[in-house]
Order: structure tokens, then sequence, then C-alpha cells
């Protein structure tokens, strides 16, 4: 499909993320369909749905991990699946993709911190060698976010020795250390045991309230959804089937797919 | 024929001095397999097809013949093109892109062992291919490659008396000259056996060792 109705730019005062018409095919399956998505700056948005609705596919496309088979992201008002290039958007190329993804931070659900490396060391990697920090400014930094995650003590361990709620505090703080404009949050509780996700739930509640960092999370944990997010989308085969705030997903639920979801989700629980 | 010590010990000197040689040879054949290996491996990964085709290729062609023909050809063949090499550089440098075929697939095989995730944790905190193949993939994928890294090593050692062939004067070549100039066999061939022994066993027993070491230092084992 053209880009030809897509801007190459958006105007002053749009939200910081938009999905324009984005679709993403695997072969004949059609993962998004022609989404429409906005986020705004210091937003926090909570994609919930069942498994294969797309929910995942919409992060991975933000941060660049997967390209888009139509339509166009934006973050900041530029283009990041495309570029500009003779008046015209194209796909964006792996140089303009690096300078564009720094707007962005992902923390995913199996942490993916860097297993030779110390808590402290997956926090200054980057930061020094993407943005060019000083080592002694990222260490900083780095200790900063490690302290506000209550890693600080575990700075010098290695992620084998951590348990699963603590990597995840980590991989948050690794996330902040870039200064993303957007944090993405994949399933971050999924893989932990119970008992140590209230520490991760934690720290995402911090991160709202104190820092109002725009936030898109992916998650099955609707009584967090419920309570921290400014606006709840609900996914069904690619497509938003529903959103609105969370009182009117959860207590005054349209659309009929919803309502067979959110019972049965609240049922399990 | 019966063993005589006093011939063992009049030709000790010069198996040991053979030994250095050997030593010498797997220890600078591996060095170059370790550095052509890795370019083997990058080569194949590129984004550019035709050359990871070519990469490919030449490491399957060169994995598919025997070491010998490959050492006959650089050291005898290849003069007749205009390419003339000592019997040491033909050596070395037929040992190290043998074996760099087999370490490029035993660097691969470390590789494909990281999950997935770290090469998309690299791409979100927006690391360079470089600094993402060097700092983050390579040191992984290292403890999961040290038990092939080690059996090439073994290996390389124990292919050297191979180099006789071409005339490198490591312990089979002076094995056999020996015989030749006394006749005895017996102590000389049992020399070499002996004495590829005693290196071999401690050195498999210290790689494992390593390996143990390397995975407890980089914090990927407990």
């Amino acid at each position: 499909m053209s880009t030809q109705n897509h801007p190459l730019e958006l105007p002053e005062g749009s939200p910081l993320v938009r999905f324009s018409g984005v679709t993403k095919r695997y072969g004949d399956l059609t993962v998004l369909d022609n989404l429409d998505l906005d986020v705004g700056a210091h937003e926090m948005v909570s994609v919930i749905g069942p498994s294969g609705s797309g929910k995942t596919t919409v992060l991975r496309m933000l941060m660049t991990l997967e390209k888009i088979d139509e339509g166009v992201i934006y973050v900041d008002g530029k283009p990041l699946s495309h570029m500009e290039r003779n008046g015209q958007l194209e796909f964006a190329n792996e140089k303009y993709l690096r300078t564009q993804r720094t707007n962005i931070g992902m923390v995913f659900q199996q942490f993916n911190l860097f297993p030779h490396m110390t808590a402290l060391e997956n926090c200054i990697e980057a930061p020094i060698n993407v943005l060019g920090m000083k080592r002694d400014e990222a260490e900083e930094r780095a200790l900063n976010l490690l302290d506000m995650v209550g890693m600080l003590e575990k700075k010098d361990q290695h992620p084998t020795r951590l348990s699963g709620g603590q990597q995840q505090r980590v991989a948050i703080a690794r996330a902040l250390a870039m200064r993303p404009k957007v944090m993405l949050l994949d399933e971050v509780t999924s893989a932990l045991d119970p008992e140590v996700i209230g520490e991760v739930l934690n720290v995402i509640r911090a991160l709202n309230s104190e820092h109002k960092l725009t936030m898109l999370m992916v998650t099955h944990q609707m009584g967090f959804a419920r309570e921290i997010s400014d606006r709840v989308c609900f996914f069904y085969e690619g497509k938003i089937a529903e959103q609105g705030t969370p009182d009117q997903i959860f207590n005054d639920p349209q659309n009929e797919r919803t309502k067979q979801f959110l019972s049965a989700v609240l049922d399990a629980n | 024929m019966e063993w005589r010590w006093d011939f063992t010990i009049e030709i000790l000197p010069r198996m040991l001095s053979a030994m250095l040689n050997t030593l010498l040879a797997a220890g600078i054949g591996y060095t170059i397999a370790l550095v052509v290996g890795l370019i083997f491996l990058l080569g194949q990964r590129t984004k550019f097809r035709l050359c990871n085709w070519i990469v490919r290729e030449c490491v399957e062609f060169i994995r598919s013949t025997p070491l010998i023909v490959q050492l006959f050809f650089v050291y005898f063949v290849a003069p007749q093109f205009g390419l003339v090499l000592s019997a040491w550089v033909s050596a070395m440098l037929t040992i190290g892109l043998h074996y760099g075929t087999y370490l490029s697939e035993v660097y691969r095989g470390g590789l494909e062992a990281i999950p997935r995730g770290q090469w998309e944790a690299c791409r979100a905190l927006n690391l360079s291919p470089a600094r993402t193949y060097f700092r983050v993939l390579i040191p992984q994928a290292l403890p999961a490659s040290l038990p092939g890294m080690g059996n090439y090593l073994v290996g390389i050692f124990k292919d050297t008396p191979m180099l006789s062939t071409i005339g490198v004067v490591e312990l089979m070549h002076t094995a056999n000259a020996l015989g030749a100039e006394t006749y005895r066999y017996l102590e000389p061939y049992t020399m070499v056996g002996f004495m590829f022994l005693i290196i071999s066993l401690p050195t498999a027993a210290w790689l494992r060792k390593f390996e143990r070491y390397v995975g407890r230092s980089m914090g990927i084992t407990k």
C-alpha cells in the first residue's frame, strides 16, 4: 500500500506515538489489521486481549523489532517505520532506525539482561556506547536508577544470582538509563512467581505517578491495568475492538468480545 | 626386539626438541584457526547474501576435503602457480584454514544457543552490530563453544604428525629420521605415542577446568 496519504511529519501538538493504518502479516496470517492508535505524552495505555490478538506485535513494531507491512508509525511527530526521501515516505533503513530508536525503551517478558554483565554493567553499557555518556556520568545515573528500583545493593551481582523480580527491576532500570520518551512493557510480570509480581508492579506504579513517563503496557494483570492506566485498549484479532478509560472497559464494556474476555479472565482469577 | 634404555636416553634430546616444534606448530596453527574461524563466522552473517554464500561454500569445500590433500596442494601444487611457501608457512596456513572452518561451526553453534531475546535486547538498546557481537553475543557464546574449541586444540595437536609429510621437523618426522638412521623403530615411535599422551591428557583435563572457570567468572553459571 502506498504511504501517499501519510504526512511526512505530524503537526505540532500531535500525540507522542501514532500508529496510522498499520498492518502486519506473517504469511497469510494478518496479525494487525489497519491499526490506528495514538498514545499521548505522559499517558499510560494498557493493552489487553486474548493470546494471538496482536498485543505484543504492537510493542515489537514500535521497538522496531519487526517491520510493518502497511501504514506508518510516528514517534514525536516524525515517522519511525519510514523515512523521507525525495518528498515521499519509504521504509526506514537501519541507519535511520538507529537515530529514531533511542526515543523508545522496552522491558521484556523474559528480562533479557546480559548474563555476563553485573546489574550495573547492564545499565551503563548502552548509555556509554550509544548515547556517548562518560563512564562516571553513566554510572552515577545507573546507580540512581538502581536505587529507584530498589536494586542498589545488588549492583555488582550477575543476573544468575538474582530472582526473577529482581532481574525485571534491573531490566526496567536498564531501559530507563537510555532516557526513552516512551517505555514499552511487554507482559513484564508473566514470567514471575506470584510472590514477586508486586515488587515489579510497585516500580511501575512509581514510574507512572512520580515520573509521568509515557508507557504502553501489554499485561494480563487486569487489576493493575485497571488501577494504573489512563486508557485501556482491548485487542481482538489484530484490531482494537474497544478502548476507553479503565472504568468504561472494566465496569461497562460495550463490545461483546470484551465482555467475554473480561468475564473469562475475571472468572479465572 | 627388546627395549633399549640407553638408546632411549640417547635420542631423548632430539625427541624433546622435536616435541617443542610440535607444540609450536599446534599453538601457532590453533591461534590462526581461532582468528580464521571468527572471520569465517562473521563472513557468513553479513547483510550481503553473496558474501555469505561465498564464505559458506568455501567453508564447506575446505571441511569436505582431507587436511593432507590441502597440505600437499599448498606445498607442492601452489608453487606451480607461482606461490612458493616454506614448509612451515604452508603447514600453518593449511592448519589455520582447515581448522578455522571447524571452529567457525563451533562458534556458530555457540551463537545460535543464545536466546533470541539477547539479540532483541541489543536492538532495543540500540547497540551497534559490532558492539552486539563483540560485547554481548560472543562473550556469551564462548562458554558454550569452549568444549568444541578444546576438542579442536587437541585435534590439531594430534594432527601435527601429518606435517612430517611436507618436511616440517616435528615429532613424527624426527622419529622417522631416527628409525631410518638407526633401524630401531620401537623406541622412537613408542616415545612419540607417549609424548602425545602426556601432553593431551592433562590438556584435556585443564580445558574442562577452564570451561568451568570461564562460566563462573562470567556469571553465566552459578
